[in-house]
């Protein structure tokens, strides 16, 4: 899935990084941090409502690309900072994690597992 | 060999990761197998998190060798009572505000085993903990 489609998709907005053709093969969702690392597919989406410094460390570490701020959750400057340096686009959706996950997958995103 | 050197501070959560995410662009830099440096850094990153969350303070040391990595991670802390049920997924002691960050979910010291070749713990309990790992190169990836 593109990422363009997500963000039309969800009504989001970009806060790091760019869009511009990059995909989305699936989709992870989890404020659990913990459960994150233990992920090993590539090409995914993180959707979370985990908001601090740790969220853009785990998906640096995790080669996550996409992080997806859910339930109008903001990034704070410095989340911004540490992922326009570690190349991960963040992007925020003013919906619940239940409906982002659910018109992700209606539309074809698949789970990770 | 590369040879690095941090000192972790324990509680600091705006730096946790800090080391990992260091030790990751070294790597980069040394063109190993991004699958590979990801294994590493997920297993130096869940060990470093889990000085921030435990320990007063703690000290990584990691060797970039031909073959593998070898990363020692020592902390004076409060060292694990149960090692045998620290490596039990699910199993946690973590407080709550580590527990708000995102961890103490009981999957570090399990992730880490998964992430690498050998790993022993060393603790004693009221004094700290030594976890020695090592990842190989060549070794166990499909």
């Amino acid at each position: 899935m593109e990422l363009e489609k997500v963000i039309q998709l969800l009504e989001a907005r970009l806060v790091s990084g760019s869009i511009a053709g990059k995909r989305i093969d699936r989709g992870f969702c989890s404020d659990l941090m913990s459960d994150v690392l233990t992920i090993d597919t590539e090409r995914i989406i993180l959707i979370t409502g985990m908001v601090n410094l740790q969220t853009i460390r785990t998906a640096e570490m995790a080669d996550i690309q996409t992080i997806l701020l859910v339930r109008n959750k903001k990034a704070t400057p410095e989340m911004i900072r540490l992922a326009e340096e570690s190349g991960i686009t963040v992007i925020e959706t003013p919906f619940s994690a239940f409906k982002t996950c659910g018109l992700l997958f209606t539309e074809g995103l698949k789970p990770v597992y | 060999m590369v040879t690095l050197r941090y000192e972790i501070e324990g509680g600091n959560f705006n730096l946790a990761g800090r080391a990992s995410s260091q030790v990751k662009k070294v790597l980069k830099q040394l063109n190993i197998d991004s699958r590979l440096i990801k294994k590493i850094v997920v297993a130096l990153y869940e060990g470093e998190v889990n000085i921030v969350a435990h320990a007063h303070r703690g000290v990584i040391e990691v060797a970039i060798k031909p073959d593998r990595v070898d990363m020692i991670l020592t902390d004076k802390g409060p060292g694990i009572p149960d090692v045998e049920a620290a490596m039990r997924e699910g199993f946690s002691t973590a407080s709550q505000k580590v527990r708000e960050m995102g961890f103490g979910a009981g999957m570090g010291l399990p992730n880490i085993k998964k992430n690498t070749d050998c790993l022993h713990i060393d603790t004693k309990v009221g004094s700290g903990t030594t976890l020695t790992m090592t990842k190989y190169f060549d070794h166990g990836e499909e």
